[in-house]
């Protein structure tokens, strides 16, 4: 069995099943296998998923005004950290990058650096209606219309800018993705 | 206001003891197509000391420079570099007049009246080439205009649907 058999946010079987804190009904079967034999067992691909959803370190990519509600998410009222979800000065060092705000044309070369220079395995969440497809600035003569013409975006998040609740939802939307993927490579 | 008597105006300005305007707070642009002289350059400078506030104007073509007031005020070196950049305004006696807040290798002006709202390129990252290439702009949709529905326009022409508001039939007795 993997250790985290339960995806985020699933219901429990019962009808009409309540909507159960992520991770409680897996953390009754551990402590139930646990307290039987004393081990536990696992796979290893499970074991490097579980650790990899378990610490994304995200680059601050702010770029426009959403970087104020990225900031907000990991502040102490959403608390981002919570998810395993710090923030990270260096892309050398980050599994995701936040592209939170309006990317323009001048910008655009430098974002692909930085992009490029982040390791493997590593994702990216366009963050408000700028980033994913130009949004207000979509006629622009200076403004790349979505960001994912330069970098491959795995989660969309919505909205001018999206409340710092939908780029919570965004990450563990990512966590997920991560999860069902389940591959060493990416 | 005369183009070439602008440094001796915003220097009288600043120093006078009836004027004191110490501090330059913007110098922009404006573009009037239909005139011969197309563009203002709009200086506005505070007194501090007289809580006064003042509006320089002065007229130019795209081949006239404008003389510099660098000299005078430092802080014009930005603000003219941006003027050049958003409407092709030269600065004559300017130390160092680049390109200011376009792209590298950017083409045109794009404050002028006659610089299309898309531009001419755009980017995507090329993934054989490895690196950000520019293209033509290719717009998926045009740019679509809702002036006739704007509340600022007056409502004066006819909204879709109006038409049919006099001829309504007579609906009793349908299913």
């Amino acid at each position: 069995m993997g250790l985290m058999p339960e995806p985020l946010f699933e219901t429990e079987g019962k009808p009409g099943g309540l909507i159960t804190t992520p991770g409680a009904t897996s953390f009754g079967v551990f402590s139930d296998e646990l307290a039987d034999k004393g081990f536990l067992l696992t796979t290893a691909d499970d074991l490097i998923n579980w650790a990899r959803t378990g610490s994304l370190m995200w680059m601050t990519f702010g770029l426009a005004c959403c970087a104020v509600e990225m900031m907000q998410s990991s502040m102490p009222r959403y608390d981002l950290e919570r998810f395993g979800f710090a923030p990270r000065g260096s892309p050398r060092q980050s599994d995701v990058m936040i592209v939170a705000g309006t990317l323009c044309n001048k910008m655009a070369p430098a974002l692909r650096k930085v992009y490029d220079q982040m390791p493997e395995p590593r994702y990216v969440i366009s963050m408000g209606s700028c980033a994913n497809g130009g949004g207000y600035y979509h006629y622009s003569y200076s403004v790349v219309r979505g960001c994912d013409r330069i970098v491959p975006v795995d989660i969309y998040v919505p909205g001018c800018p999206p409340t710092a609740e939908a780029l919570v939802y965004g990450v563990l939307l990512l966590q997920k993705k991560i999860r069902r993927t389940g591959t060493i490579e990416r | 206001m005369k183009r070439d008597s602008i440094p001796e105006v915003i220097a009288f300005l600043r120093d006078d003891a009836r004027c004191r305007f110490g501090c330059l707070i913007d110098i922009c642009g404006a573009d009037y197509p239909e005139r011969d002289e197309r563009f203002d350059v709009v200086y506005h400078l505070l007194s501090p000391w007289l809580n006064q506030r003042i509006r320089v104007r002065a007229t130019a073509r795209a081949e006239t420079p404008v003389p510099s007031i660098v000299e005078l005020f430092p802080a014009a070196n930005w603000f003219e570099r941006e003027a050049y950049d958003l409407y092709g305004i030269l600065f004559e006696g300017h130390p160092d007049l680049r390109r200011l807040l376009t792209d590298y290798g950017f083409q045109g002006h794009p404050l002028r009246k006659d610089f299309p709202l898309t531009g001419f390129v755009e980017l995507r990252y090329d993934d054989e080439l490895k690196r950000v290439v520019y293209e033509p702009v290719k717009l998926m949709q045009e740019y679509r205009s809702f002036d006739f529905l704007s509340p600022w326009e007056g409502m004066d022409t006819a909204i879709p649907g109006d038409e049919k508001a006099g001829e309504a039939p007579d609906r009793k007795g349908e299913p």
